[in-house]
This record gives structure tokens, C-alpha cells and sequence, in this order.
């Protein structure tokens, strides 16, 4: 089987590792990386939970082949806190009680990053499709979407 | 169910047309993408099986964006969401731009394009009733060279299309609409995010005053392409959008239907809901027509 | 919001931390079952039958087995042969078909290979020789005259037949006299019902590794909502004794029911026996929609009777349950679940059937929610026709304690009549509805359960403690347990640290469901915490020489008159001296789970010319008996109600006439997605449990049933028009809509 080398940067650091050219990037985080946070749901880019930052905008990790990587840059669920300081979409969820099995969660946490990256002080309408591909089945979106909010209060704070 | 059924599938990045081309001439088995978010599901489910993936995203010409001399020049696997989030290009044609971010979440968005979505040639295709009003052309690569077709006769069927073997398009062409007119796009899906549409409706208008000058209607999901209502058109063109013209082109677009029974809707909705979605876009785009005298 | 009764206060139960999961969540290192990788491990895959009922003539594995990297290969021949009585058999013939395939997507074969790609390849490779029977697909052709025998196991239930049936199960019950009752009536109101079979619709597949030894015992790790009944199931279908299986719970990724039953470890620890190396077995979506969990299909039929001064007379109903290709309770306890009214005269046909469709697995309140898609449409009518107000009606129907349930048994203390005037006095049931939309209302009940629990309570030298439970977290039990806990101990919340523990370092308890997990495990902890603390007493009166019947437990600290307070970590400090480490276990079969009700109300515009609802504004109030964790009761209710909307609206199995289920992805099985939503409001009612050292009532199931009813309510409210089947999508509504102008 051919496998193709890649080189990207996850998460800050230069990695390097060997795919088969047809196995999803999704895969390729998990297995060969290790990433198990970013979440498998359902394949198909239905669900969200799978949701990483590529050069800065959100994709469906398991929608992309994995040597579609080479040369760019990912964030993934593990990487979107600074050192010991949770990124405030992180500490949002965690007080505001919107995250219940939690597999979901990480495919939230970074669309809900990449949206306050864009706009810091977005609507509750602007919430809720910005994170219409990303599917929850246990809150009822409702503690989600305020844990977003008050995370944009947090991000509008610091950056004033 | 099968996950990746296959002996091994090769994966190629070329950065120029011609590469592609060659690339495409070298396995007959290859196939091309842009954003894959039609291909891997379907990979996923066991078809099609390509030996060769060839990847577009890598040639400049097919993710750059122009404006020249009053044609927009529009890279065939420019993700959706560069179109949305451009403003002069979202001002001159909404209706399109609407159209382009309908096609699934912001993750999606992200993917999408375009060429994707016209070449993946379902009849759902969000986009592609929004080009067909505006007399989208595509630029299409091939061994003998360039050629250009009108987005129209691109898709022949579910899962068809006229391009020949080892053909893909490189960039879309349009006209800067003309002034007094502009579009709108509707669809129905069940949910308000995620869904395949069940009916589109893609409406471009002229105005003169306040009556219509011209008119463009064509429906998405109500038959095995994307069908221009001429019928709607008729009944629209010299009318001031009174209640009768609305109706007449309304009950038109119904007419015009010849969909499926299918797990995402019924003949009979289709129908219905085709004719209403008309009218709604003849309104809407009359107002931004209106609007851009 | 919090409206309550609930005269006691406490230090912890009832505060919001932050659960002691939650870190590990945020940041992509919790565990589910898919994220765990053993050494030297193999992937597997499953074959599925293509047919939704067919004889397997044969199967040959041969070519499967000669392929790259294949390690195992599995067929129904491998598995134990259990007797058809008993009770694990439908689950192991479900995961493993025998003689016959009895639904599309039945497993006939599994593969063991070094790849995912390769254990794929191999099963794509398995050969197996069909002969397809007629298929029976739904309820109406179950019940058909002369219909074929969809499942030749199946005997029906609590009827001593012999012969096999489509029936899977047949109860009557009820009072009174349903013939008097509708004399006495002067409205009388009957309709029929359908709904289709939905999906539990967990984000996370079902997932496992296991690891079977040379010594022949296995460790599975499991994403389950009970790992003792992954051992119970497990060991049944292998025919193993259970002391060969260690079950290790990874978080799970939703369940609500589906998780209650298993798929894959059998399946897997018998590959990674073949094999002698761990097998890493996961589902694709595809797979788990095809052939997990749905909740059954139904027809209800519903008849009511009530006086023009609105005392409902009687109900009779008969109520047909799809189990798809298994027996199953679901009839019963979805009749079971009519328990909200006096109903003074109440018959009720509850009938199980069994189809060549997907075995139904328990969602949510099992049944309650379809039959009160019928019994709060029907209330919700004769509101309409007496012209009286919705709740009021409800009001003057509802039980208290004392009045029976549909199996007439004395309702315990309840809160139905507190939950409908939280509603009635809610800010949302005193505004005005919008302009042109539409308002609806319903009420839910369920039962709750409470079964078999075990705790330890472990203090630590230091004074912190460590709550050891059996319960699989499935919504931030966790953090209930500490609550508890610390409430109990009066030790800070932040210093006890939940775990779940596994199925040889805990004692047995039963699956996380019935809404018990807070109510039953919460009481093992209580009852831990309490024998505790008379150690804890006992070892302060040995430090302080003195008697124990001097010694008082207060706010954390053991007080005797005239001497200093000791506290838990001065006492720790000293265990070495004074009898060693202090730990303490409990475990109970609880009794006196209490129920639960829940009133929803919701305002939608209905589009009238595509058929699409918009919900404009949702409140929904139930009685928790005591919130241990507001947060997470609020979650509760609101993710219910989500699922219920769901239903209600969009979520739907769609068969071909193969009985090949048509949408089985998350694009066209269309689960609520957040922009379809609007906040929903939840009110928390407190009427405390007295079965329960706290008042807890189990929330989780409850929020669920309201829903359907609220939304249809809604719908007729906005249109006129009565949705009598689901789901109520566009294309169904508008056809509605358009036969009612017609009309």
C-alpha cells in the first residue's frame, strides 16, 4: 500500500507522518497522531464533532483526505488552550454546564473558537447557525449557545 | 457500511492545469476533487472507487477570484465561503452568493465549491439553479485543450454530466449584471441547516421601473436537472409583479416540476412548494432590483 | 428557574460546580471506548445481512481468511446456543444472527484483521449463501390475517402460546367500566395514531476493545450505561461464567436507552480469543442507525370520553408497539405510562408486535412518548371543545397521591398539580401569543425506577475522599455523587473525587437508566457516607477517650461537649492509630423511585403555504423532587425536550419496500440541529421524594414525553389543523393543510 509523507504543524509543533492516500485526516489525527479528541461521529460531515481548525477555518477533519494536510496548519480540540490557561470557550462550557456525555464537545469548543475569532460579539441567531454543523444530542443547545455568549463577553473584556 | 473497501487509492496534487490534465489522460479510474464533501460519503459507501484522487486545490487558477472588464472570473474549487464573505461579489449578485452559502455548515462552506457542485450533478445542487439565471459559463481543461459551455449543459442527469473523460472545469465566468436587476435564491429543507434542499428556486430580474424587463426562473430538486421555467418567465416579463403574474408564474414553476417521490419529499410537495418558492424570489429579487437602479 | 416547596436547605446539594469530568471533556483527553488502543490490537468488522429476512443456507469465511492481515473470523456457529426462554437470548441472537437473518443489517459474520481497512476487505470477502424469506415490515402487516411468521422464535408474552407469532406481546388492564363511562359522557373523542420508529441518536457509535487472554478471560472496555450488564450479557451469550470477564467503563457518548442493551463485546471478545490478540471493534453511523436501538414504531388507537363540566369519564385505548425483529416490553410500559389522569374508567390493549425490521431498543421513557402523542391530543380537543383553559382541564383530571396508576397502584407523593401551575404561572403562559403563531401545551409522566446500587466511600490520610459508584456517568451523575457526598460528610465538594468504578472494584449495579442513577446510586452513597460517619464518630470518641454515644456529627466535624471539634482530616490523620484506613460501602436494591411529571408549553408559526414550523418560544417545567445539581437538571429537561422536538417534527425511519432503511446518515435522519431552536426555558419544580434521604425524583427520562403533544397542540392551534401522525414535517403538514382547505 502507498503511503504518502506529510508535513504540517498541529497544534504549534511540526509534525511529520505517514498516511495511505485514501484514509481521512480524521484517521490520520487519531491513529497516527494520537488526537483522540477529535471525535468520529459519523464520517460523513454531518455531525460536527470531527471539527478542526485548518489555517484558521473550520473543516470536517473526516471530510478531508489526509495528504491534503501537507503544509498547513491544524488546531485541534487539545491545542486550543494557552498552556494552563483554558481558552474562555473552554472555561464557558465547563461552568456553564453545557457539555453532558462530552463527545460532542470538542468539535463545539473549537467551532465556537473559530467563530469569536471572526466575530467577537456575535448574535444568538449568529450562535446558533454558526454551530449548525456541529450536532449535540444530550443539552438541547441551550446551555450551549450561553456558554458561547458568555464566552464572548470574556474575549470583548480581554481585548478592551 | 464499507469503510474504504478499496485495494489503495493514490492521491495527487498537481498545481498547474496541465498536470491535472495529464494526470487525468494517465488513469482512466482517476478522479478529481475540490472540497471531497461529496466524494468521501460516497467513497465511504462503496462508490465510486477511483485508483487516483486528483486533488485541484493546488492550481491557482482554480481557487483565485478575478474581476475584469465586467466579468467575474471565479476559480472552479474557490471554497463557497470566500464568495459569501466577499462583499463586492455578494453585492453585484446576493442571490448566487445566498445559493453558494446554503451548501451545507460553515464546515462545509469551508469545502465547497462551486465545480464541486455542479460536477457531484445532483439535482439538489444548491448553486447551480442561482448560476443558470445568470448565464454562468464554465472554462473546461482537457487534452485538446480549453473550451467553454454554458453551466446549463453541464449536468445531463443524477450523476451526469457532459464533460468528457479527463475533462474538469477550471474557473466559472460571469457578466456583471445589468443595472436594474439582480437575483434571489430559495430553498425548502426540513430543518434550517444540514439538509439536501427539496426544492430551489433561483429567480434573476431586470426592471424597468416597475415593471419587469426580464426574467430568469429555474428550480432545483423537482426533476433530474435543474429546469428554467420559460413559461414563468413569460408570465413575468412586462407585468408590475401584480397578483396575477405572481400566481401565473407560480402555478408555471409547478408545472415545469417532473420530480421524484423520494425520502426527502413528495411529488406533490414539490410542486406546491415550487411555485410558492418562485414567487417569494420573484419578490425578493424585484426588491433588490428595485434597489439597484 | 427554581420553583419550590422544597423546604430544606443544604450546604452543597444544590449548588452548580463545575463537574469533576468536565476538565478532561473540554480538553479532548476524556476516554470514550473508540480512543482506547491496546497493544499488539486488531480492528474488526462486521457482516451484515442484505436482506431483511432471509435463511442463511451457509456461510463460508474461507476467502475472508486467506486475506492480508485477517487474524479471526466469526459466525452465529461460534456462539453459545441459548434456549429461546432465556432472557439474554433475543439480545445474542440479535448480535449474531443463527438460522435466520432476521432484519437488514443483521450481523452474520465478524472479522478480526492487523487494519480497519483490511478487517473491512475481509468481510466484504465473507460469502454467505441466502435464502431470502418474506419479509413482515410493519404493524399493519404484522397483524395481518395470514401474515408471515417474521421471527420463528418468537412466542408471544404472558400468553403460554407455543406456537411462534408476530405478537411479541399481549397485556390488557384497566378499572371500572369503559361502557358506563362513555354514557356518562357528553363528549366522546376518538382518533387514531401512528408514529414512526426514531433513533436514541447518540453522537458517539458503539464502541469497544477486548482482550481475551490465553487463560481465557477477557477485559473488555466499553462505552456502555451499565458495564456489570455488558459482563451479564456477555458472559450470556458466551455461555462463560462472569468471573472470566472484567468490564472497565470508558465515557460514554450518549445513550438515552440505547446503551442499555449490547452489540459488539461478545462479538469481539470471541475474535480476540481466536485471534490471542486485543480486537478494537467500532461502528460506523451507517451501521448504528441501520441496526441499533430505534424506538418502536406505533398505532394507538384512543377513545375519551368526558362530562361537558370537563370530569373525564374514561379512556380506552389500544396501543400496538413495533419491537422490530424481537419481543420487547415497549407496549407495556407505554400504556403503563397513561398514569397522569384519574380516569376513573380506563381500558387498556397494550400489543407488542414483531417485524423484520431493526431490533427496537429502549429510548428515553420508553413508549410514554407516543402514547401521549394520543392521550394529550385527545385532552388537549376536548379543552378545545368545552372551551376551557388547557391546564385548568388538566388541573381538574390530575392525580395526587393516593389516586392510582393505569395499573392501579397508588400514586406516592407526586407533583403533577405543582408542575401544571408552574406552567400556569410562568412568564411564557401569561403572554400573549404572538401574532399568527400558535400555542400548545402537554404533560408527561414517568415512572422512574430504582434497582440494585453500590458505593464505597473511601477517606484518604489527608481527609479528602473518594466516591466510588458503578454508574456509567451519562449527564453528570459524577458531580451528583460528590454533592451528596459532601452534603453528607460536610466536606467541601472539591475535595471528593467521583469515580466510576470497574466491574471487580465496585460492588454490582444495575444499568444507568430509569432515571436511577442519582435517586438509587445517590442513596448507596448517602447510605456509604452515613456508615462513615459513625466510624468517624467512633474514632473521635477513641482519640478523645470517650464514650461514642458523646460524640455528635456537625457540619463535617465530630463535637463533643467541653472539647474542641475534630475534624475529618484530624481524624484521618490519626487512622494508623486508631483502627486503620476508613472506608465504607453500601449497597441496596432501592425501592420508592419517585415519579415524575413535566408540563411543556410551545408557541409556533406555521408556515402555511410549505408546511414548516418555527418554534417560537418553549418552556418546560417538571418536578425533580430535589435538584441536586441544577445545572444538570435543567440539561435534563432541556436535551429531553430537544429529542422530543425532534421527534415531533422531523426525525423519521424511512423503509423501502426491502425493508432497507433509505436515510441512514445524519444528513437525512435530521436530528434537531441548533438554528432550529429556540432557548428552551426550564423550570425546575421541587416537590421532594420522601422515598429518598434528599427528595430525589429521577429526571432524566420525563422531559421527553411532553413534546410530541405540545408541539401537535401547538400545530392545531396555529392551523386548525389535528397532526395524527409523525413526524409533522413540512411535506406531511402541508399535505394536511391542504386537504383540510379542501375539505
Amino acid at each position: 500500500m502507498p503511503r504518502t509523507h506529510v508535513s504540517c504543524t498541529v497544534n504549534g509543533d511540526e509534525v511529520d507522518f505517514l498516511s495511505s492516500d485514501e484514509t481521512s485526516l480524521l484517521n490520520a489525527l487519531r491513529d497516527e497522531l494520537g488526537l483522540t479528541g477529535v471525535k468520529e461521529g459519523c464520517g460523513t460531515g454531518d455531525c460536527g464533532a470531527c471539527t478542526i481548525l485548518v489555517d484558521g477555518k473550520v473543516n470536517c477533519a473526516c471530510l478531508m483526505f489526509a495528504p491534503e494536510a501537507e503544509g498547513s496548519s491544524i488546531l485541534t480540540v487539545e491545542g486550543i488552550a494557552q498552556g494552563d490557561q483554558l481558552h474562555p470557550v473552554q472555561q464557558t462550557f465547563l461552568e456553564g454546564a453545557a457539555l453532558q456525555c462530552g463527545v460532542c464537545t470538542p468539535g463545539f469548543l473549537v467551532a465556537a473558537k473559530a467563530l469569536l475569532d471572526e466575530n467577537s460579539d456575535p448574535t444568538e441567531t449568529e450562535i446558533r447557525y454558526a454551530l449548525a454543523g456541529n450536532l449535540c444530542r444530550c443539552t438541547g443547545y441551550d446551555k450551549i449557545i450561553r456558554a458561547v455568549q458568555e464566552a464572548a463577553v470574556q474575549v470583548n473584556g480581554a481585548s478592551k | 457500511m464499507a469503510q474504504y473497501v478499496t485495494d489503495f487509492m493514490r492521491y495527487a496534487a498537481p498545481t498547474t492545469t496541465d498536470e491535472a490534465v495529464e494526470l487525468l489522460q494517465s488513469d482512466p479510474d482517476a478522479r478529481v476533487f475540490a472540497g471531497a464533501t461529496d466524494l468521501i460519503p460516497q467513497i465511504r459507501a462503496g462508490r465510486p472507487e477511483p485508483s487516483l484522487l486528483v486533488d485541484l486545490k493546488r492550481i491557482e487558477r482554480l481557487v483565485a477570484v478575478s474581476h475584469n472588464n465586467g466579468t467575474w472570473t471565479v476559480g472552479a474549487a474557490t471554497p463557497t465561503s470566500a464568495l459569501t464573505a466577499n462583499p463586492e461579489f455578494s453585492a453585484a449578485f446576493p442571490g448566487l452568493s445566498e445559493a453558494s452559502g446554503l451548501i451545507g455548515s460553515d464546515q462545509i462552506q469551508n469545502r465547497s465549491s462551486w465545480g464541486g457542485n455542479l460536477c457531484n450533478a445532483s439535482p439538489a445542487a444548491d448553486s447551480v439553479p442561482a448560476l443558470v439565471v445568470n448565464d454562468a459559463r464554465a472554462v473546461i481543461a482537457g487534452a485538446s485543450g480549453e473550451r467553454t459551455a454554458d453551466v446549463a449543459d453541464i449536468v445531463t442527469g443524477p450523476g451526469e454530466t457532459s464533460l468528457n473523460d479527463g475533462e474538469f472545469i477550471i474557473e466559472f465566468l460571469l457578466d456583471d449584471p445589468p443595472a436594474g436587476s439582480s437575483d434571489a435564491y430559495l430553498r425548502l429543507i426540513p430543518r434550517t441547516e444540514m439538509d439536501i434542499a427539496v426544492v430551489g428556486a433561483a429567480v434573476q430580474l431586470s426592471m424597468d421601473g416597475d415593471s419587469v424587463a426580464s426574467a430568469k426562473v429555474a428550480l432545483g430538486a423537482v426533476a433530474p436537472t435543474v429546469v428554467r421555467v420559460p413559461d414563468a418567465e413569460a408570465a413575468l416579463v412586462g407585468s408590475t409583479l401584480d397578483d396575477d403574474a405572481l400566481a401565473a408564474a407560480a402555478a408555471a414553476a409547478s408545472a415545469a416540476c417532473n420530480p421524484i417521490d423520494d425520502k426527502r419529499g413528495t411529488i406533490q410537495y414539490r410542486r406546491q412548494v415550487a411555485g410558492v418558492l418562485t414567487k417569494r424570489a420573484v419578490q425578493i429579487a424585484a426588491q433588490r432590483a428595485k434597489g439597484a437602479n | 428557574m427554581t420553583v419550590t416547596e422544597n423546604p430544606r436547605t443544604y450546604k452543597y446539594v444544590g449548588t452548580r460546580p463545575v463537574r469533576h469530568d468536565g476538565l478532561d471533556k473540554v480538553t479532548g483527553k476524556a476516554r470514550f471506548a473508540a480512543d482506547l488502543d491496546m497493544t499488539g490490537q486488531l480492528r474488526a468488522a462486521l457482516v451484515r445481512s442484505p436482506h431483511a429476512h432471509a435463511r442463511i443456507v451457509s456461510i463460508d469465511t474461507s476467502k475472508a481468511e486467506a486475506m492480508p492481515g485477517v487474524k479471526a473470523v466469526v459466525t452465529g456457529a461460534d456462539f453459545a446456543d441459548l434456549d429461546p426462554t432465556h432472557p439474554e437470548f433475543d439480545m445474542a441472537v440479535n448480535l449474531m444472527a443463527r438460522d435466520e437473518a432476521l432484519y437488514n443489517g443483521h450481523v452474520v459474520a465478524a472479522v478480526a484483521a492487523v487494519t480497519a481497512a483490511q478487517a473491512a476487505a475481509a468481510a466484504a470477502a465473507v460469502e454467505v449463501d441466502y435464502e431470502p424469506l418474506p419479509a413482515v415490515l410493519t404493524i399493519d402487516e404484522a397483524i395481518a390475517e395470514g401474515a408471515p411468521i417474521a421471527n420463528p422464535t418468537n412466542r408471544t408474552l404472558f400468553s403460554g402460546d407455543t406456537e411462534p407469532s408476530n405478537l411479541a406481546s399481549v397485556n390488557e388492564f384497566g378499572r371500572g367500566d369503559v361502557e358506563a363511562g362513555f354514557e356518562a359522557a357528553d363528549i366522546i373523542l376518538e382518533r387514531e395514531f401512528r408514529t414512526v420508529a426514531v433513533h436514541q441518536g447518540y453522537i458517539e457509535p458503539h464502541a469497544c476493545v477486548a482482550d481475551c487472554g490465553q487463560d481465557g478471560k477477557a477485559t473488555i472496555w466499553a462505552s456502555s450505561q451499565g458495564h456489570f450488564a455488558v459482563r451479564s450479557k456477555t458472559a450470556a451469550a458466551l455461555g462463560w461464567s462472569t468471573d472470566r470477564i472484567k468490564v472497565i467503563p470508558a465515557e460514554i457518548g450518549g445513550g438515552f436507552g440505547g446503551k442499555t442493551t449490547i452489540y459488539l463485546e461478545p462479538v469481539a471478545v470471541l475474535l480476540s480469543q481466536k485471534a490471542a490478540r486485543p480486537v478494537k471493534l467500532v461502528m460506523s453511523r451507517e451501521e448504528v442507525l441501520r441496526a441499533t436501538g430505534p424506538a418502536p414504531a406505533t398505532k394507538i388507537t384512543a377513545k375519551m370520553g368526558a362530562t361537558n363540566d370537563g370530569e373525564i369519564t374514561t379512556l380506552q385505548s389500544t396501543m400496538y408497539f413495533d419491537n422490530g425483529s424481537t419481543k420487547g416490553f415497549s407496549a407495556l410500559t407505554g400504556a403503563m405510562s397513561v398514569a397522569s389522569y384519574k380516569l376513573p374508567n380506563l381500558e387498556l390493549h397494550a400489543i407488542g408486535t414483531v417485524t423484520n425490521t431493526a431490533r427496537s431498543a429502549a429510548y428515553r421513557a420508553p413508549s410514554a412518548p407516543q402514547a401521549a402523542f394520543a392521550v394529550e391530543t385527545l385532552i388537549d380537543e376536548l379543552a378545545q371543545q368545552l372551551g376551557v383553559d388547557p391546564i385548568d382541564l388538566r388541573l381538574q383530571n390530575a392525580v395526587v397521591e393516593g389516586d392510582v396508576t393505569a395499573m392501579s397502584m397508588p400514586h406516592p407523593k407526586i407533583g403533577f398539580v405543582e408542575t401544571l401551575e408552574a406552567i400556569k404561572n410562568s412568564d411564557h403562559y401569561n403572554s400573549p401569543v404572538p401574532q399568527g403563531a400558535g400555542r400548545g401545551v402537554a404533560t408527561g409522566f414517568w415512572f422512574n425506577i430504582g434497582e440494585q446500587s453500590s458505593a464505597t466511600v473511601n477517606l484518604n490520610e489527608d481527609g479528602t475522599a473518594t466516591v466510588v459508584t458503578g454508574s456509567p456517568d451519562i449527564g453528570g451523575s459524577r458531580a451528583s455523587m460528590a454533592l451528596m457526598a459532601a452534603e453528607e460528610l460536610g466536606l467541601a465538594v472539591d475535595r471528593i473525587t467521583p469515580i466510576v468504578a470497574d466491574t471487580e472494584s465496585v460492588g454490582f449495579t444495575d444499568i444507568t437508566e430509569g432515571s436511577r442513577a442519582t435517586f438509587a446510586t445517590g442513596m448507596a452513597v448517602v447510605n456509604a457516607c452515613r456508615e462513615l460517619i459513625e466510624q468517624l464518630k467512633q474514632r473521635a470518641a477513641t482519640i478523645k477517650s470517650v464514650d461514642v454515644e458523646q460524640v455528635e456529627w456537625v457540619d463535617g466535624a465530630a463535637v463533643i461537649e467541653g472539647q474542641d471539634p475534630l475534624t475529618i482530616p484530624e481524624i484521618t490523620a490519626m487512622a494508623k492509630n486508631t483502627g486503620g484506613p476508613l472506608t465504607a460501602t453500601a449497597s441496596l436494591n432501592a425501592a420508592g423511585a419517585g415519579p415524575s411529571f413535566a408540563v411543556h408549553v410551545a408557541d409556533v408559526a406555521v408556515d402555511e403555504e410549505t408546511g414548516e414550523t418555527t418554534i417560537l418560544r418553549y418552556t418546560a417545567a417538571q418536578d425533580a423532587g430535589t435538584a441536586i445539581h441544577p445545572s444538570y437538571v435543567e440539561g435534563q429537561i432541556q436535551g429531553g425536550s430537544v429529542q422530543g422536538i425532534g421527534w415531533a417534527l422531523n426525525e423519521e425511519y424511512i423503509y423501502d419496500s426491502d425493508g432497507v432503511m433509505e436515510n441512514a446518515s445524519f444528513l437525512d435522519y435530521r436530528m434537531p440541529v441548533a438554528s432550529d431552536l429556540p432557548m428552551i426555558d426550564a423550570i425546575i419544580v421541587e416537590v421532594p421524594n420522601p422515598s429518598h434521604p434528599y427528595g430525589v425524583r429521577g429526571v432524566g427520562e420525563t422531559g421527553i414525553v411532553p413534546p410530541i403533544p405540545t408541539l401537535a397542540n401547538a400545530i392545531a392551534a396555529a392551523t386548525g389543523v389535528r397532526m395524527t401522525a409523525l413526524p409533522m414535517s413540512p411535506p406531511r403538514l402541508l399535505a394536511a393543510i391542504t386537504e383540510s382547505a379542501g375539505s
